[in-house]
């Protein structure tokens, strides 16, 4: 077995730096405690080591994926690495450590701690994943669209293949705010790509009349003695709604407050007293 | 225009046909849109439906007078009408925007049905045809229109549905004079037969336009009248197997109208039978459950403190507990607590090893409910204590206590004899002694 070391890694935050931790942890046959990216920074008070980048041996790691686990698995370590989740390398790695052990049956251990945080993870990140099918809401700004989101996970290739295959015909964009990165699509061509910042210019006169018009609608297809704040609540969570334009010109209370603010503010409504910052 | 479309949508809101799922089609250059078979919502009403389509009427003008619905003849209510080109138009500039999934198509009947299938064909073809618009389009088939119109109208849909509205004849003949079962039936049965015949010449010709390939579907109203659980959940069955249904929806009834044949105007929809019946029609669809299992002519109506689920496994505890290392994948499905996901995950994670307690948790199990059901190696959960009380009080979610407990959401007297007799004797001191 490997022995844990008082060490921490730290990478570029790359899919494939990530590898190359793994590739570092076998060679080395050391866990390390802790793996952060760069960006991140360390807050452990842990002798940090530099992993360096290198495509060959990231590659390396790649391919066994699929021969030592299975096909199934690689794709899984892609998606938890595009996921939220807390120490995901750590995570990752530990996966890796037990595929490489047990081989396919990994797959299957769904009941072991790793595979299932892991499992979990990647839920999440389809989940946000499949909610942004229906949450993207396009401009329309002459000859182009564009979209801004504000994901939790990466999702922009899990939504990829859905958007330019819906759109093939129309140029469009979807910036991921959170992450700066953007997907852009012409017809016949399609690619994801760093984007640090995009503000979207103002809507014409005809984009104004149509959201204008899907307010009405939104409106007038609530049923009034069903209203229930709760439940839409759990189906479309708060953090969705800045984008949205059915939320955001006629949200009834305190529609563009940020969600700790509108906490603020509702506690103040109920009395309890406010809370120094 | 956006007065007509709030009009339009008003109207056309307690339609609960919403989802967009059952077809699948991919994009195509010089096209705009596809179909997805697993559905997308793109938003939800402050009543916490999904809003998937673009759902509206063609006119809220109707020659009917159809006493549960606000589109009657007889109501003063504001009127208005789309053109076909502006229903194209407005559902490729929403489609684009990603706001939609696809359209909703529905009308009031105008001159005749004839006639107004024709209109709803209009539309249609210009969407498709015209603007060459590959996404979702859901459809009502008018009852009394020509076959040959509803063919055509078939061919332009994803889904067509015809609304049963009422569960018997009899509240039919009560409150929709204008439609008769027959009417309805008739045009079911011909978009049945449309789809079995499509899907063989798909099999025979490879560029057969498909029919409706999403299938059909259909609405009930619940609690307009004095139909019992029993019988809408029969209903349901025979509309599943002899007619091939896709999804029944319910819709709780909402007054819309005065009139002394139907519930007074400021009753609540009884939104907690309606949640009862959809959980029922789940176990019909995807749990193996048959309806004369999960009521009959004694006890025809469901518990409103326990799920159809929990209300069955107590009453037939001797096919309990279940062994999770062992039983089939049938089995598994009758526990309360384990769903359709949770027992396929059991089937997948119990090749890698057996079972305990503490991994079912992580597979997603719901124990609370599940622990009084089965056994792991043998051995039920450890310190488990199984009297009627503990039981009954575990199986009650809290959810369902509070919407219980909120008389002004549901409309049945907590002390409804009828009610408390469906209960087990122990339960009902389980539940009631607390003083709640």
């Amino acid at each position: 077995m490997f022995k844990t070391t008082a060490l921490a890694y730290t990478y570029d935050g790359s899919f494939e730096g990530l590898l190359c931790c793994v590739f570092e942890s076998y060679e080395w046959k050391e866990t390390p405690l802790a793996i952060h990216s760069l960006e991140e920074g360390q807050g452990l008070l842990l002798e940090s080591k530099w992993i360096e980048t290198d495509s060959v041996k990231a590659d390396r790691v790649l391919r066994s994926i699929p021969l030592k686990i299975s096909p199934e698995a690689e794709e899984l370590v892609r998606l938890g690495f595009w996921s939220n989740a807390m120490d995901k390398e750590m995570l990752l790695l530990n996966f890796l450590y037990l595929g490489f052990t047990h081989g396919r049956r990994v797959m299957n251990m769904l009941a072991d701690d790793t595979v299932s945080a892991l499992n979990k993870a990647v839920q999440q990140l389809r989940r946000e994943g499949h909610h942004y099918l229906g949450f993207v809401r396009f401009s329309v700004y002459g000859p182009v669209m564009a979209a801004v989101i504000e994901p939790r996970g990466y999702i922009l290739p899990v939504i990829e293949d859905h958007f330019c295959d819906r759109f093939q015909n129309e140029s469009f964009m979807i910036y991921d705010k959170t992450h700066g990165m953007a997907l852009l699509h012409q017809p016949g061509r399609q690619a994801i790509i760093p984007l640090q910042e995009w503000i979207p210019p103002e809507p014409d006169e005809a984009e104004a009349a149509y959201r204008r018009l899907w307010q009405g609608f939104y409106n007038a297809i609530g049923i009034k003695e069903r209203k229930n704040d709760r439940l839409r609540a759990s189906l479309m969570p708060k953090r969705y709604w800045k984008q949205l334009p059915e939320m955001n010109g006629n949200a009834p209370a305190l529609p563009a407050l940020p969600a700790r603010q509108e906490q603020t503010a509702r506690r103040l409504k109920s009395g309890r007293p406010r809370k120094l910052q | 225009m956006m007065e007509k479309l709030e009009i339009l949508t008003a109207s056309a809101k307690y339609d609960v046909a919403c989802t967009s799922s059952g077809a699948s089609r991919s994009g195509q250059p010089g096209s705009l849109g596809n179909a997805v078979s697993m559905g997308i919502c793109h938003s939800f009403a402050a009543d916490g439906r999904c809003i998937s389509l673009l759902k509206v009427l063609m006119t809220n003008g109707c020659i009917y007078d159809c006493a549960y619905c606000v589109n009657r003849k007889s109501n003063p209510t504001r009127r208005a009408a789309f053109t076909p080109e502006e229903i194209a138009n407005l559902t490729m500039q929403f489609y684009r925007r990603n706001y939609i999934e696809g359209l909703f198509l529905s009308s009031g009947i105008m001159r005749s049905p004839d006639y107004t299938t024709e209109q709803l064909i209009a539309a249609l073809e210009l969407l498709r045809n015209v603007y060459n618009f590959r996404g979702y389009i859901h459809v009502k088939a008018i009852p009394g229109a020509d076959d040959v119109l509803l063919s055509r109208l078939g061919l332009l849909a994803d889904r067509m549905s015809v609304n049963i509205e009422l569960p018997s004849q009899e509240s039919l003949n009560r409150l929709a004079p204008d439609k008769s079962k027959q009417s309805i039936l008739k045009p079911m049965g011909l978009i049945k037969n449309k789809i079995t015949e499509n899907s063989s010449d798909l099999v025979k010709y490879k560029h057969t336009p498909r029919f409706a390939p999403a299938g059909q579907s259909t609405q009930m109203i619940i609690g307009a009248t004095p139909d019992t659980d029993y019988q809408i959940l029969n209903l349901t069955e025979g509309l599943y197997k002899k007619y091939g249904l896709k999804r029944i929806f319910y819709s709780a009834y909402t007054p819309v109208v005065e009139d002394s044949l139907l519930p007074a105007l400021d009753t609540k929809p009884p939104l907690l039978r309606e949640h009862r019946l959809y959980q029922a029609d789940w176990l019909l669809r995807f749990y193996g459950f048959e309806a004369k299992e999960l009521l009959d002519e004694a006890a025809p109506n469901f518990n409103p403190l326990l799920d159809p689920k929990c209300s069955w496994a107590i009453n037939h505890r001797e096919q309990f507990p279940v062994e999770i290392n062992r039983a089939p994948y049938e089995t598994l499905l009758r526990v309360p607590g384990i769903g359709v996901r949770s027992a396929q995950r059991i089937l997948k994670a119990r090749r890698a090893g057996s079972l305990d307690f503490y991994a079912l948790k992580k597979l997603g199990v719901v124990l609370k409910r599940a622990q009084f059901f089965i056994t792991c190696k043998g051995k039920p959960l450890e310190g488990l204590k199984v009297g009627e009380h503990t039981l009954l009080r575990s199986l009650m979610s809290g959810q369902e206590l509070a919407k219980f407990q909120q008389p002004e959401v549901e409309q049945l007297s907590f002390f409804d004899d009828s009610y408390m007799a469906a209960l087990p004797e122990a339960g009902r001191a389980a539940t009631f002694g607390k003083g709640v």
